[in-house]
């Protein structure tokens, strides 16, 4: 029984497909190919245990990867527009959202850009005070990150032991600011709040214990014949094309390039502190997820070096007027080593209380660049370890 | 604290009064804001052959300018003239302002006689009143150990339209990819956020944004976002 | 006469009218006893959609440890999970795969709204690319507030949600 369509309506969704399509502003995925039988194209993510909140569109022939085709955006909350209407205090806890479990890192380059334009100084115990808690932040999302590393090659123990080791950090974090992840510690001028009485020797406690603690990591996970099977010489990323790419952080140290921040164009007191940049020459995914873990190792020392050489008491914050606004227009650049590389922050101001406009140049983007070519000629199989060894975290790539 | 580019060299005053630049400490009251804003468009409209040797303010004091960064600005101005202006020289940054027709060269050169090799950062700011879009490169280096303090600031500007259709306006530039590799994720997002269409970019697709917008590109001036 | 009676045609008619002979007669305990076996074995689909996920993955971890109350950590296949937890903001890139996923999962389903931005959008309220809540794509069963919320509270919501499911009404042959 079927009904005749009049003859001026035709389906036209036939048509419409059969068109050669206007690259340009297809979604990734939808464009018309050339089909190859033997070329399979496969949807990974957004829901997909190894995957994350993002899509990657990966064709293989047989097992092989032939080409991956990235697809952020699934988070994409428009915190760049959002931050040209708020004003440079209210932008802060939104600012962090990106990467909640390292909220430090994340506000730094935005409070030394704001500091900049105000033309504040601030008091040395601030610094130290900040310096802590960044370090304790680069744990924290190095932990998780971890975990989910564990999660990603189905090794069970490695989600569950720094899941449960870095709950030792949050503590310290909670402590010293009241919140569990979302801390809106740092402020243009200082600190929010000093630390309270009897830090120091919780938080050296503690950073001994955990730095015991994570140094056993190595025999379950580092040293595991598994893991170094599936890691080693895959997604190899030599140093020209780290170079090239402009890859950063814990990925760019894989390859064997000694660039860290905190060494190479200190802020704060990173100056006065004795910093190891870690470098390895594999450039493959076992060293890209080595580095992290040793950074863990040389964070701990930070700590205990802060602690050491931080002023016993003083203030901690400038305080500011009300509604705080630059002196016309001026531009900033400032940069930090967050736990996943270089993370800038580019403030444009124009006299008012808001940002003429902000952008924040985030490691997790810039690294995402690399995942196309790490991926060519890969197994399938090795996908998951690859991506996650690129340090990224797809909230704070699409900002 | 360590490279190079710490040297506090005295720099001669007459060689330079700044058109733009200042070190951190100086006062900013001393930069109005009508005179630095248009600094920053000049190079579309008139290349200014007056705009490096000026002497704007000559009641300021010379302020004493970093000296490794102020060898780096004298290096591409030498080389193009009055073609790039120099916008700002601050501590660890410089600022080069160029017009659409000639970044392309700018950073052909930057690359290869400065020894710069990847792109930190692309970010595209509105400016509405005058008509334009900026792109703004942040550039720096892992290569050269001097350079490693150093980020040079290069911004260029596309024209805007008041009624974008992304892609197919006069809202263009010439892309950086085949000299700076690592701008390609950059650009396709200032393509979708700002409706800048990078000429010869081999993949100018949508990355962020979802797949069904229709509207203006958000991160212009005159997207408004509802209740504000 | 019986044998003649049961064809396969007829079996199911058959196996349906016992099925209400059976309900009339043991359905109310039956049905508690399935409901009894439903909370304990909530399975959450995995699918992050922003921050609180990171929250999420605390609340697996061995301090918090949600399995004690029946969560089992989100590993497995969309097809076998009957608990989704809406883990922070909703985009609207997010949103028709978020659905996509709700109605692939199997019957009975359950949701749990995690965090500010999943009921109403939060701090992104006057975001341009950010659902104010889920509400309008998915039927909640239970609001987890907070921004990101404790790991405590996201266990205090699941067992809200176990004790919403003792009262609910099984189907329970069929």
């Amino acid at each position: 029984m079927t009904t005749e369509l009049p003859s001026d309506i035709k389906p036209t969704s036939s048509k419409i497909l059969l068109e050669k399509p206007s690259s340009d502003w297809l979604p990734p995925g939808l464009a018309l190919q050339k089909v190859d039988e033997r070329i399979m194209t496969l949807n990974v993510g957004p829901q997909h245990p190894g995957s994350g909140h993002m899509r990657l569109i990966v064709q293989i022939d047989g097992d092989y990867i032939v080409a991956c085709d990235p697809d952020p955006g699934y988070v994409h909350r428009g915190e760049e527009k959002m931050a040209e209407y708020r004003n440079y205090i209210t932008n802060i806890p939104h600012l962090e959202r990106p990467v909640i479990h390292d909220s430090c890192n994340i506000l730094y380059p935005y409070v030394l850009g704001v500091e900049e334009l105000l033309g504040i100084e601030v008091p040395e115990r601030a610094k130290y005070v900040r310096v802590i808690a960044a370090e304790l932040n680069r744990c924290i999302y190095i932990m998780y990150w971890l975990a989910i590393y564990g999660i990603f090659l189905g090794h069970s123990t490695m989600f569950m032991w720094p899941t449960g080791d870095r709950e030792l950090l949050i503590d310290l974090m909670e402590k010293m600011t009241g919140a569990r992840v979302t801390h809106s510690h740092f402020i243009p001028g200082g600190v929010r709040n000093d630390l309270p009485s009897n830090f120091e020797d919780v938080c050296l406690r503690q950073v001994n214990y955990f730095e015991k603690r994570i140094k056993e990591y190595a025999a379950v996970f580092y040293d595991n014949p598994i893991l170094i099977s599936r890691t080693q010489n895959t997604g190899v990323l030599s140093r020209q094309d780290a170079i090239r790419l402009g890859v950063t952080g814990s990925v760019l140290r894989a390859s064997g390039i000694d660039f860290d921040v905190r060494k190479k164009e200190p802020y704060d007191v990173y100056d006065e502190l004795d910093i190891q940049s870690i470098v390895m020459k594999e450039g493959d995914a076992y060293a890209r997820s080595k580095i992290p873990w040793l950074d863990m190792l040389d964070s701990c020392n930070i700590i205990r070096q802060a602690l050491q050489k931080m002023p016993k008491s003083g203030s901690v914050r400038v305080k500011l007027k009300p509604n705080p606004k630059g002196k016309g227009f001026d531009t900033v650049y400032k940069r930090v080593e967050s736990g996943r590389g270089s993370l800038g922050c580019y403030i444009v101001s124009d006299g008012k209380p808001e940002p003429y406009r902000l952008k924040l140049s985030v490691p997790s983007f810039r690294n995402l660049i690399a995942l196309p070519y790490l991926l060519k000629g890969e197994k399938l199989g090795n996908m998951p370890s690859v991506y996650w060894s690129l340090n990224y975290w797809p909230v704070e790539a699409d900002r | 604290m360590s490279s190079a580019s710490e040297k506090p060299v005295e720099v001669k005053p007459e060689e330079k009064p700044t058109t733009d630049s200042k070190p951190v400490v100086k006062k900013p009251e001393e930069k109005p804001t009508t005179d630095s804003k248009p600094v920053v468009k000049k190079p579309e409209e008139k290349p200014t052959t007056d705009s490096k040797p000026v002497v704007k303010k000559p009641e300021e004091k010379p302020v004493e300018l970093p000296a490794f960064e102020k060898s780096i600005s004298d290096k591409i101005v030498e080389k193009f003239g009055d073609k790039v202006e120099v916008a700002f020289i601050k501590k660890d940054r410089v600022g080069i302002n160029v017009s659409r027709e000639n970044v392309h060269d700018v950073a052909e050169f930057i690359r290869d006689g400065l020894n710069y090799d990847h792109v930190e950062s692309v970010s595209g700011v509105d400016y509405p009143q005058e008509k334009e879009i900026a792109v703004v490169y942040h550039i720096g280096s892992y290569t050269d150990p001097s350079l490693a303090r150093q980020i040079l600031v290069l911004s260029t500007r596309a024209q805007r339209e008041e009624n974008p259709i992304p892609g197919s306006d006069a809202t263009k530039l010439p892309t950086l990819r085949d000299i700076f590799y690592s701008v390609e994720f950059h650009e396709r997002e200032i393509f979708e956020m700002f409706g800048v269409y990078f000429e010869g970019h081999p993949d100018n697709r949508r990355l962020l944004l979802p797949e069904d917008w229709a509207d203006l590109p958000p991160l212009r001036k005159d997207f408004t976002i509802k209740g504000r | 006469m019986l044998k003649d009676l049961i064809t396969p045609e007829t079996a199911n008619v058959f196996i349906g009218k016992l099925g209400d002979i059976l309900e009339k007669a043991i359905g109310k305990p039956l049905g508690y006893a399935i409901n009894w076996g439903r909370i304990w074995s909530l399975w959450p689909v995995h699918i992050e959609t922003a921050c609180c996920s990171v929250e999420f993955g605390a609340a697996s971890s061995p301090r918090y440890d949600i399995e004690r109350f029946g969560i089992i950590e989100a590993f497995g296949s969309l097809r076998q999970c009957d608990l989704i937890v809406v883990q922070g903001t909703i985009t609207r890139k997010m949103a028709p795969r978020l659905r996509l996923v709700y109605d692939q999962m199997p019957e009975p389903k359950y949701v749990i709204a995690m965090g500010a931005c999943a009921i109403t959008g939060g701090l992104y309220f006057d975001s341009y690319n950010v659902l104010p809540g889920i509400d309008g794509i998915l039927p909640v069963d239970v609001y987890v507030p907070g921004c990101p919320p404790r790991p405590e509270t996201l266990i205090q919501g699941c067992i809200l949600l176990q004790e919403k499911i003792k009262r609910m009404k099984a189907r329970t042959i069929v």
